[in-house]
C-alpha cells in the first residue's frame, strides 16, 4: 500500500457524512442531498438521472473551488481541525513502508501523542517522528487529543540521536494543538523537554524535514519543527498562539477567535508570504479530508523530492544553512548601532537570498 | 504563548501590578505588611519583612548586578517591526509600541551590553518586565543572539536575567521562531565552549522558558518566582483541578530537579562571580 502504487480512487475517497459540512461549506452539502435524492430516485424507479447528476457535481466542483481558494484564516483553521482530517496514522499506512515504532524515552514513559519509528518512505530509510491526535474516542484519550508530555519531546529527541548516530534523515510531521498544560507536565520540565529539543534539532548531523499536516500549535509543534526545510500543507495553520486563546488575552473574549486568526497570520499563504515556510503542499479540491490519498500522496512526493536534494548537500553546509535560516528568522532592520557590530550581516543576507532555498509548490493530483 | 495569569497566590501574577504604589508607604503582596519604601528600595526591593522579591525593572536590575557604571550597551535603539500589520480592538501593533515604551521608559523587553560583575567580564543580558510583559518578539531574540556572538567573539561568559511572560503574540511565527534561533545560537556558544549562566525571576513562563531560559549551563532563580511553561490559568482552565500549593515557584523547580540553585538577590553578585570563577575563564 505505497503512494506511488496508488490507483486513482473516486474523488470521495473519504465519506463526507451529515455532521462533517463545515459552515461555510452549506452549498456543497445541499448538492449532495441534491445528487443523493436523485441517486435514490433511480434506483426506485429505475429512471436514470445521469446528465442532471453530472450537472449537479459540476456544479459542485465549481462551488468547492470557490469557497477553498477564497478560506478565512478561520476557515483555514477549521479545515485544519476537521475530524476527518487525514492525520498521522493514515500517513503511516500510505506512505511508510516497514514502519517499526520505536518506544519510550528510557525515564518515565511512552507519550502516545508523538510516535516514532524507522520506516521507509520511497526509497529513502526514515526516522519518522510524529504527532498524534486519535481518530475515535478511545485513542484520543490515550493520546491524550495530540497534546505531549515532556516525555513526548524526550522519546523524540533520544531517537533522533539513534538516528543520527547511523546517519538516518529524520521526517517530522506535526499536529498538535499544543504541548499539554498540566501539572505533571511542568513537574517533569515541560519547558525544559522543548527548549533541548530546539538547541539539540538545530544541531542534529543528519537532514531534518518538517511537514505540519494540521495544527501547528506553538511551542508543542515547535518542540519536534526545527528542519532543513519546513513545509506546510495548505489548510495546515501555525501559529504562536492558538487563535481562540490569542482572542481571550488580546480581546478579553474568547469568541473573537475569527480576528485573531485573521492577524495572527497563520495560514500556509501567509506564512509563505513571510519567509517562515520553505513550501506550501496543495490540498486536493475541498481540503484533505475529501481526499486522503492524495493528501498523502503529495505529502510523501515533497519528502521524496525534499530529501534527495538535502542529501545531496555536505552535512557541515547542511548544518550551516540551518543555522542561518534560523538565525535570519525576523531579521531586524539594521540599525547604525547593529551595523557596526556585524559588518557581514548584509552580505550573508544577499548570499542566503541567492542560495535558491524554496521549493516549488506541488501541484495537487485531483 | 504569552498567556494571561491570575492566581490565587500574590505575587505571581503576569499582569503589571501596583506593587509600588507611589508614596512613602506600601503593602508587600506577600505578607501584606505596610513597609517604608526606601527601606525596601534599600533592601534591593525585597521586602525585609518576609523576603518577597518585588519585580523590578531592567535598568534597576543592571544596577544590582553590573559593577557601578560599567554596563556598556550594544543595540540600544533597537525597535521592534511590525512584520504582520498586527490589529486588534482598533488598536495597531505599532500604537501599542509606542504606548509600552512611554510607560516603561524602555524601547524593547530587553538590554544587553559589556559589563563588570565583581571585576569579572561578562556579557549581560536583561529582560525588561514592564514593556509588553517582557515577551519575546524579533528584537529580543536578535539582541540574544548578538549577546552570544559578542560572549563567543571575546570568550566571556553570559550572564542573562529572564524576566517574561513568554514569546509576543504580536508578531506570530516571528516571535515563535526566535525560540529556535536563541536556541540554535546557544548550540554554537556550547560548541565554543561558553559559559552561560541563566537567571530566572519572577516571572519565566511560555517561550522564553521554553528556550534560553532553560538552556544555561547553570540555572539560578530569585526565591519565590513563578517559573514554568503554561500560566497557571491557563492549567487550571484546561485540567480544572485546583493547583497545588506554590506550584510552580522556584522551590517547587529546585525539588524537581529543574534548578541549580535559588540565589537570594543580594546574593547573586557574589554566587554569579564564583561560578565564574571556577569554570575559570
Ligand atoms: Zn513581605
Amino acid at each position: 500500500m505505497r503512494g506511488s502504487l496508488i490507483i486513482k480512487m473516486p474523488d470521495n475517497n473519504n465519506k463526507i457524512g451529515n455532521g462533517d459540512y463545515l459552515d461555510f461549506e452549506e452549498k456543497v452539502a445541499e448538492l449532495d442531498r441534491q445528487i443523493e435524492e436523485l441517486r435514490r430516485l433511480s434506483s426506485i424507479k429505475g429512471i436514470g438521472y445521469f446528465a442532471e447528476i453530472r450537472r449537479l457535481q459540476r456544479e459542485q466542483v465549481t462551488e468547492l473551488k470557490r469557497v477553498y481558494s477564497n478560506l478565512t484564516a478561520w476557515q483555514t483553521v477549521q479545515v485544519a481541525r476537521h475530524p476527518k482530517r487525514p492525520l498521522l496514522p493514515d500517513y503511516l499506512d500510505l506512505m511508510v513502508k516497514d514502519f517499526r515504532e520505536l518506544h519510550g524515552d528510557r525515564c518515565f514513559g511512552d507519550d502516545r501523542a508523538i510516535i516514532t519509528g524507522f520506516g521507509q518512505i520511497g526509497r529513502e530509510k526514515v526516522l519518522i517522528v510524529g504527532q498524534n491526535k486519535g481518530k475515535n474516542t478511545k485513542e484520543k484519550i490515550a493520546c491524550n487529543f495530540g497534546c505531549p508530555n515532556p516525555e513526548g519531546y524526550r522519546k523524540a529527541l533520544s531517537k533522533m540521536k539513534f538516528a543520527e548516530k547511523y546517519g538516518i534523515p529524520v521526517v517530522t510531521l506535526v499536529d498538535t494543538p499544543g504541548a499539554h498544560p498540566g501539572i505533571g507536565a511542568e513537574q517533569r520540565g515541560q519547558a525544559q523537554a522543548i527548549a533541548v529539543n530546539l538547541m539539540e534539532m538545530s544541531r542534529l548531523r543528519v537532514p531534518v524535514i518538517c511537514v505540519c499536516i494540521g495544527e501547528g500549535g506553538s511551542g508543542g509543534a515547535l518542540g519536534i519543527g526545527v528542519a532543513d526545510k519546513l513545509a506546510m500543507l495548505e489548510f495546515a495553520y501555525y501559529s504562536v498562539i492558538s487563535p481562540e486563546g490569542c482572542a481571550a488575552i488580546l480581546w478579553r473574549d474568547g469568541s473573537q477567535a475569527p480576528d485573531a486568526a485573521e492577524a495572527l497570520k497563520l495560514t500556509s499563504g501567509d506564512l509563505y508570504k513571510l519567509e517562515l515556510v520553505d513550501a506550501v503542499i496543495s490540498e486536493p479540491l475541498g481540503g484533505a479530508h475529501r481526499n486522503v490519498r492524495d493528501t498523502v500522496y503529495n505529502v510523501e512526493k515533497y519528502i521524496v523530492k525534499t530529501l534527495r536534494d538535502l542529501k545531496r548537500t555536505k552535512i557541515d553546509n547542511l548544518l550551516e544553512s540551518r543555522y542561518r535560516k534560523l538565525r535570519l528568522i525576523g531579521k531586524c532592520s539594521v540599525t547604525s548601532d547593529s551595523a557596526k557590530s556585524k559588518p557581514g550581516k548584509a552580505k550573508i543576507k544577499s548570499t542566503i537570498k541567492a542560495v535558491p532555498t524554496k521549493s516549488r509548490r506541488i501541484p495537487a493530483k485531483v | 504563548m504569552a498567556k494571561e495569569t491570575k492566581s490565587k497566590w500574590n505575587g505571581f501574577s503576569l499582569k503589571p501590578r501596583k506593587e509600588m504604589p507611589e508614596g512613602l508607604w506600601m503593602r508587600c503582596p506577600a505578607c501584606e505588611h505596610m513597609l517604608y519604601r526606601s527601606a525596601v528600595e534599600e533592601n534591593l526591593n525585597v521586602c525585609p519583612e518576609c523576603n518577597h522579591h518585588f519585580r523590578i525593572e531592567a535598568a534597576t536590575r543592571i544596577k544590582y548586578l553590573a559593577d557601578e557604571g560599567s554596563f556598556q550597551e550594544v543595540l540600544g535603539d533597537l525597535t521592534a517591526e511590525d512584520k504582520l500589520g498586527f490589529k486588534f480592538r482598533d488598536t495597531t501593533y505599532k500604537q501599542r509600541l509606542k504606548a509600552e515604551e512611554k510607560k516603561s521608559g524602555a524601547k524593547e523587553a530587553m538590554r544587553i551590553g559589556k559589563a563588570f560583575i565583581k571585576g569579572r567580564g561578562v556579557v549581560l543580558g536583561v529582560m525588561e518586565p514592564n514593556f509588553l510583559m517582557g515577551s519575546m518578539g524579533a528584537v529580543v531574540g536578535e539582541k540574544f543572539c548578538v549577546a552570544v556572538d559578542k560572549a563567543i567573539e571575546e570568550t566571556l561568559p553570559l550572564v542573562v536575567v529572564c524576566c517574561s511572560g513568554g514569546a509576543r503574540m504580536h508578531e506570530g511565527v516571528v516571535s515563535l521562531g526566535q525560540m529556535a534561533k536563541t536556541s540554535a545560537t546557544l548550540a554554537k556558544f556550547d560548541e565554543a565552549g561558553g559559559l552561560y549562566i541563566s537567571v530566572l525571576t519572577d516571572p519565566t513562563t511560555g517561550g522564553v522558558t521554553a528556550s534560553f531560559a532553560m538552556l544555561g549551563d547553570c540555572l539560578i532563580a530569585e526565591p519565590g518566582a513563578l517559573i514554568g511553561f503554561a500560566g497557571p490559568r491557563t492549567i487550571a482552565e484546561t485540567i480544572k483541578v485546583e493547583l497545588p500549593e506554590g506550584f510552580q515557584t522556584a522551590e517547587f523547580l529546585l525539588e524537581r530537579g529543574f534548578l541549580d540553585m535559588i540565589v537570594h538577590r543580594k546574593d547573586l553578585r557574589s554566587e554569579i562571580a564564583r561560578l565564574i570563577d571556577y569554570c575559570g575563564r
